[in-house]
């Protein structure tokens, strides 16, 4: 199967296996929902229904959370350092948000582990995806991720400061 | 002006190869027409009712007479030979062959132009005041601090996907020419009592089906923060903006349903992270951009050696009288003035300028006016330098291309959205309808008696052409198929910012002119000395108006609608 994950700039194989809550899961929903051996990515709101029987686990390196376009951020704040991974959700590429998430995840919380964007992303997103914070995109199937890796640099520079490039432009403009 | 270095322009270049790329996906399937419509649409590009329609932007609403000549090369080459001047101070062509719109970009490009994030949800083109660093009610040139912010807020990676369109207008003026009380961020330049710079921030106003006037954020921030607050500000809003109903989605809707108090300390709470960091602004950077907007070599004329009605009296050409006192517009610098080259010429549509008068704009720009120009908010272009001793000169060359009819301000100079002939988000035609005013009001006696009188008319509730604001508002309505108009009084914009009110059920097509004009004759018959249509209508309420609109044909029309 091709792959179609990319990270750190390369194509890789994925090793996280993703749980779901259904849409309108209750907070009883998340506290039982099971959590199966190896390296899972679960739903924000199950991390936290579950975070004492999970600590081990995640201090392990097997345990990611995904956050919905919903989740506030700011509600897993203490525990971002704990987690191999964090992904977040683009359930359509147009819903933003997760952009935002991302750079608080970064700037703010100072998480520095394997930040995914996952969901209806493309290679037309991906070069705002990596500035705002991304380290790795899962380009959904059917896409070419080869080709998707060329848009990580569409363009050769930009005036804000970001992420990727703290500084913005008016502070490294040289003539 | 401001013009590229060798980044600005790589980015732009970059932008053009990257459009490229994606249209030819599209082209050749790969690219859905889901996942291709907002990267269009960031790139100015809608599919039309004839023909996709290309809105390029011209930031601030400043043009040099080269790029103005290019934007007729590209109406003639690629259009029809007519562009449409918007609202928002950029250009609009109406008959575009997607194919070709890489080409036009790359055209836009060579001349420091693009299309960028004409549309789309994202932040748009900056719009100021088109008197901008000539006034002499100015406290600061906006111009510097809109490119500032064109800067930033170009591919902007946090807010590329933003809940809906997020418009900034920036005023350095007493008097707020640029509206900025309806738009998502309003900007007031003020100087504090050190005689510092700063901004009164206002957020959450709009027009639109839910017309709102901004509230104020903050009093005054401190020009090193413009960036980081901004930032502060749209992130709020990126993240608790409505999402799940478009009609709800404007940063307006979320100010309004928490109260401006509320998100005024959420963004406050955010921007406390951020302040002083990195995107704090340098007063290098400042000085950098306001270097290029430094005044042009005037010359050095004796102060009062000329008034206008001077040349006036020198002249004594009537049509010529009425030309200075209506387009001709006072300047901060002596014996200098700024024209209104009017786009509101009877039989033409309202902001059209064909290529013939682009090229006819551009020379006069060169001869009369450093080479540059302004186009209007109220869809009119500038001359903004021009030499008193030329103003004859310039009337005469204005009006042999159509492009001196002497109305701005009057009833005649109407704000009109393209409307139901070009817009597919239209519910009715507005271009027929201000056709059909200026032939009943063609009589320029009769204008000016009525005096200054803002008519603003919207195709349907987007409300492009500002009919909120009007002192006379006409919204064109889908009834069951059929087209109809409401009309909305007591409209203003600019510091005393007001939402038009609607006098009650809407009008057939036909009885637009009667309505109208029994509204002004009520005007007339009601006015003080010296008191404009809107204080009238301020001063007597609307019954009386409402009256004289209903008057003649109260057995027919539809139902009263809320």
């Amino acid at each position: 199967m091709a792959k179609q994950l990319i990270k750190h700039g390369q194509l890789v194989d994925d090793r996280w296996q993703a749980l779901a809550l259904a849409d309108g899961a209750t907070d009883g929903d998340a506290a039982a929902l099971p959590i199966p051996a190896g390296q899972v990515i679960i739903p924000a709101p199950v991390w936290l229904a579950q975070r004492d029987a999970l600590c081990s686990r995640a201090d392990a390196g097997d345990i990611a959370v995904s956050l919905a376009p919903t989740f506030r951020v700011e509600d897993i704040a203490q525990d971002v350092q704990r987690f191999a991974m964090i992904a977040v959700e683009f359930p359509k590429f147009i819903d933003g948000r997760g952009y935002s998430t991302a750079r608080l995840l970064r700037e703010r919380y100072a998480y520095r582990g394997e930040l995914r964007a996952v969901g209806n992303i493309g290679r037309d997103q991906l070069f705002y995806l990596k500035r705002v914070g991304f380290d790795a995109f899962l380009i959904p199937p059917g896409q070419d991720a080869a080709a998707a890796l060329q848009s990580l640099n569409d363009f050769p520079e930009v005036y804000q400061g970001a992420v990727d490039q703290p500084l913005p432009l008016f502070r490294r403009r040289t003539a | 002006m401001y013009h590229y270095d060798a980044t600005d322009k790589a980015i732009v270049q970059a932008r053009v190869r990257q459009f490229r790329g994606q249209t030819e996906r599209f082209l050749a399937g790969q690219l859905s027409e889901d996942d291709f419509r907002p990267l269009r649409l960031q790139n100015g590009l809608y599919i039309q009712r004839h023909a996709p329609m290309l809105r390029i932007a011209i930031p601030y609403g400043l043009l040099s007479s080269t790029q103005l000549r290019t934007l007729a090369d590209i109406t003639g080459r690629y259009d029809r030979g007519t562009g449409h001047f918007t609202t928002r101070q950029n250009l609009q062509l109406n008959w575009i062959e997607l194919p070709k719109v890489p080409d036009i970009l790359e055209q836009l490009a060579s001349v420091e132009m693009h299309a960028i994030q004409t549309s789309g949800n994202c932040i748009r083109n900056i719009t100021t005041d088109q008197f901008a660093g000539i006034a002499e009610d100015e406290i600061a040139d906006p111009r510097p601090w809109a490119e500032v912010l064109r800067q930033w807020s170009t591919f902007h990676p946090e807010f590329a996907y933003l809940p809906r369109k997020f418009k900034v207008a920036i005023s350095g003026s007493l008097d707020d020419r640029a509206a900025i009380r309806v738009h998502d961020m309003g900007l007031q330049l003020v100087k504090n009592d050190a005689g510092e710079i700063g901004f009164t921030v206002y957020a959450g106003g709009g027009l639109g089906r839910t017309p709102l006037i901004g509230q104020k954020m903050i009093d005054f921030l401190p020009w090193q923060h413009l960036l980081t607050y901004s930032e502060a500000l749209v992130r709020v809003y990126n993240r608790y903006g409505r999402r799940d109903n478009p009609y709800k989605a404007r940063i307006k809707i979320l100010v309004k349903a928490i109260g401006s108090e509320e998100f005024a300390r959420q963004v406050e709470e955010e921007w406390l992270h951020i302040k002083d960091g990195p995107n704090t602004l340098t007063a290098e950077e400042v000085a950098r951009v306001a270097n290029q907007f430094a005044p042009p070599a005037y010359a050095a004329y004796p102060a009062s050696t000329s008034t206008l009605a001077s040349i006036a009296a020198q002249h004594n050409d009537k049509a010529f009288s009425r030309w200075l006192e209506r387009n001709v517009h006072a300047h901060k610098v002596p014996g200098y003035a700024a024209v209104t080259l009017s786009l509101k010429t009877p039989g033409a549509a309202p902001g059209d300028a064909t290529v013939a008068q682009m090229e006819a704009a551009a020379a006069l720009a060169d001869e009369f006016s450093f080479g540059e120009l302004r186009v209007t908010h109220e869809q009119n272009l500038v001359l903004a330098d021009v030499p008193h001793k030329d103003l004859h000169a310039v009337w005469q060359r204005a009006k042999a291309s159509g492009l001196a009819s002497a109305n701005i301000g009057l009833l005649a100079d109407m704000i009109v959205c393209p409307g139901g002939d070009f817009c597919s988000l239209a519910n009715a035609k507005s271009l027929p309808i201000a056709a059909a005013i200026h032939e009943r009001f063609a009589d320029l006696d009769y204008l000016f008696d009525i005096g200054d009188l803002e008519l603003n008319i919207s195709g349907c509730m987007n409300s492009c052409g500002h009919h909120h604001l009007g002192a006379i508002g006409i919204l064109g309505v889908d009834k069951h198929g059929e087209e109809w108009y409401q009309i909305t009084l007591g409209g203003a914009q600019g510091n005393a910012a007001r939402i038009g009110e609607v006098i009650g059920r809407s009008f057939a097509a036909a009885e637009i002119p009667d309505v109208i004009e029994r509204m002004i004759e009520t005007y007339l018959a009601q006015r003080h000395a010296d008191e404009s249509f809107k204080d009238t209508v301020a001063r007597i309420g609307l019954p009386p108006f409402r009256e004289a609109a209903y008057r003649k044909n109260e057995p027919t029309g539809e139902p009263v609608h809320g």
